[in-house]
């Protein structure tokens, strides 16, 4: 009896932890599968926000038109139906604010029950119109024109160069600039957090004596425990001013801030791992090298980084993830404009700023959402071949 | 950021939750401060109201509106066009009070020789034709033009008011909160970006807009803007539904006495009043 209780509670505990790593293995996968059903659902869209429509004069040769089009004309880019193979006329942009302009209120009626009767005429009457305008206004007999927009594409998403999503009527969703802004704020960030890193690891792990490394090492942990938000605005106040005044540049906010700011949060995750992979050597190689005559330099250049190197790796490639997936600090100082990078010296815009700044507004389930989810599943993506790559380095270690 | 503030503002709200009347106000971060401020003060006479303030954005506050978590929406803008037909479809009567006007001031670095623009110079700053402070009287110096993110209710605004509903240029540097813009003007001299008139700070310059080409140019100032002469003023909005009149007409009605409305003018907004 008592032996069956105490199986009964060996039991228990054994079924209540695999209990609680089915639920969490459940949860990563029902997150992930809700990303990426979310993000997929762009691509059964056109650009144009659904509920509404392009119309154009039925006399109009026009029959369908690019995103970019229908964008550079509603910027007025693009002020002649020549320009899009259409006749020699100026092109008239209608929306329905623009209803006022030319009838009334009183005309309209209390609950716009007027209103498609009077978009019908003003499309069937301006041969050079494009009118923007929601189903419901829409005559359900009309002889109007309603253009043609094609679905969006996965290489049209990837390949664009604008990202401007709240674009009206024609949302302009190029993730090609926050794609290459978040690998240049990162990969910055990584070159400047690399050589600190290593150095203060190598430092700490064979260099210190344990009285100096007993005050470094709860100091530099101390660094990841800071909020980003705090590093942020740090590097808002004084970063970006000292980066504007040092390259003598228009503006302060750029990838290197971001890159700057990245490095120094990654600086503890590659400092802790690498020290950690150091102090794994075993003593027999270093005493070996340095029985050999080998001095101290030399024992850590020859023998201790390379035995640690995939260690070194691993730690370097969770700093990237770390860097990559940082919000806060890099939204204050990046200065956000959605412009394909050249320089470090420029503004960028980064995946995860983006989530963060326009999640807020867009509108629940809307084209707007699901492309920042389509976001959401690229940054995972990269986080994720970051993380295999980790595993791909991190055992060599044991083999050795 | 935000979002937390507004939260923590909630939660110190709801302290006195036994009270009779509750009400919950949700929505645009610009109206926000003014609502805790009338809020605060319409408590302190009321001992047994209890108002819940949440921020979040003009656009949240109404979807709030739609599915009635709240009950009357903060909105910095007028409705949309489908957020209309969205209450009008879920069959949700409501009705609209102005409590207050906002003016949207233009600001520059303080050492920019520049200090007025026309409407259509704005408009091409911010699309991006154009690019030099030179094409507008100015020092041969590149132009950085500093904007709110696209959830804020204030980017809306400018694009409806100063841009012609064109797109913002890629090449805008986009700011997650109205502190960041200021602060940046301060620190770039070639910058430009916008605020409400409550948030101006002696650190950055107002310019004076033209809407007629260039014939009359008006500073963004609390007169200007109560004596209709100064053109970027939006009115600051209540949405409720019709069905909730009696609850929430109280509170409203506080905002709009001469009490209220000098709370607006004390919080930085332009008044009512004629």
């Amino acid at each position: 009896m008592r032996n069956f209780f105490k199986d009964f509670k060996e039991r228990l505990i054994e079924g209540t932890l695999l209990l609680s790593s089915t639920v969490t293995t459940i949860t990563v996968l029902l997150i992930i599968f809700y990303l990426f059903k979310e993000g997929s659902g762009i691509f059964s869209r056109s650009s144009i926000e659904s509920g509404n429509q392009l119309l154009l004069n039925p006399e109009n040769p026009v029959n369908n038109l690019t995103d970019k089009e229908i964008k550079y004309i509603y910027d007025g880019d693009i002020s002649n139906w020549k320009q899009v193979g259409g006749k020699d006329e100026d092109i008239m942009i209608f929306r329905l604010d623009d209803i006022g302009n030319f009838y009334t209120d009183e005309q309209l009626g209390e609950n716009f029950e007027n209103m498609p009767m009077y978009v019908d005429t003003l499309v069937m009457q301006n041969k050079n119109i494009i009118a923007f305008i929601s189903d419901k206004y829409v005559l359900s007999k009309t002889k109007a024109k309603r253009l043609e927009v094609n679905k969006i594409t996965l290489s049209e998403v990837l390949k664009g160069k604008e990202w401007i999503p709240t674009a009206h009527p024609s949302a302009q969703l190029g993730v090609l600039p926050l794609i290459m802004g978040t690998i240049w704020v990162s990969f910055g960030a990584i070159l400047l957090a690399l050589p600190f890193g290593l150095a203060a690891a190598i430092y700490m792990a064979e260099i210190a004596d344990y009285r100096v490394r007993n005050i470094l090492k709860p100091l530099i942990e101390l660094l990841a425990g800071i909020p980003s938000v705090v590093y942020g605005f740090f590097g808002l106040v004084v970063m970006v001013p000292a980066i504007q005044k040092l390259f003598n540049l228009a503006v302060g906010q750029s990838a290197l801030a971001g890159s700057i700011i990245l490095g120094i949060m990654a600086l503890p995750t590659i400092i802790t791992i690498s020290e950690d992979a150091i102090r794994n050597t075993p003593r027999a190689m270093r005493e070996a090298s340095l029985a050999l005559g080998a001095n101290k330099w030399q024992t850590i250049v020859r023998v201790i980084i390379p035995f640690s190197i995939s260690g070194i790796t691993a730690a370097v490639i969770l700093g990237i993830g770390r860097a990559i997936g940082e919000t806060m600090a890099v939204l204050m100082v990046t200065g956000n404009s959605a412009v394909m990078p050249t320089s470090l010296l420029q503004p960028v815009r980064t995946i995860p700023a983006t989530i963060a700044a326009e999640l807020g507004e867009a509108p629940f389930g809307g084209l707007h959402f699901q492309a920042l989810f389509f976001l959401g599943c690229i940054l995972f993506l990269m986080t994720l071949v970051i993380n295999f790559t980790v595993e791909l380095v991190a055992p060599r270690r044991l083999k050795r | 950021m935000k979002k937390t503030i507004s939260v923590i503002a909630a939660i110190c709200m709801t302290v006195s939750t036994f009270a009779q009347t509750k009400l919950t106000i949700k929505g645009s971060d610009t109206v926000l401060p003014l609502s805790q401020k009338e809020a605060e003060k319409y408590m302190k006479a009321n001992k047994s109201a209890s108002l819940t303030i949440i921020g979040g954005g003009s656009g949240v506050g109404i979807a709030a509106l739609m599915d009635g978590t709240t009950d009357i929406a903060m909105a910095s803008r007028k409705l949309k066009m489908d957020e209309k037909l969205k209450l009008n479809n879920a069959g949700k009567a409501y009705k609209e009070v102005i409590i207050a006007y906002d003016a949207l001031a233009v600001i520059v670095n303080p050492a920019n020789k520049v200090s007025k623009l026309t409407k259509e110079q704005i408009e091409g700053i911010y699309t991006g034709k154009i690019k030099n402070w030179k094409e507008v009287g100015g020092d041969d110096m590149q132009i950085i033009a500093y904007s709110r993110e696209s959830s804020s209710g204030t980017y809306d605004f400018v694009k409806e008011y100063l841009l012609n509903n064109k797109n913002y240029s890629p090449g805008c540097l986009m700011m997650p909160a109205t502190g960041a813009i200021i602060e940046s003007v301060t620190q770039t001299k070639g910058a430009i970006g916008y605020v409400g008139l409550a948030y101006m700070e002696k650190t950055v310059k107002d310019v004076g807009i033209s809407y007629d080409k260039g014939k009359t140019y008006i500073n963004a100032t609390y007169e200007n803007a109560k004596n209709k002469t100064y053109p970027v003023v939006r009115p600051l909005m209540y949405y409720f539904e019709k069905k909730n009149e009696a609850k929430v007409k109280p509170f409203v009605d506080y905002i709009l006495s001469p009490t209220g409305q000098a709370t607006v003018k004390e919080v930085g907004y332009v008044d009512l009043g004629k």
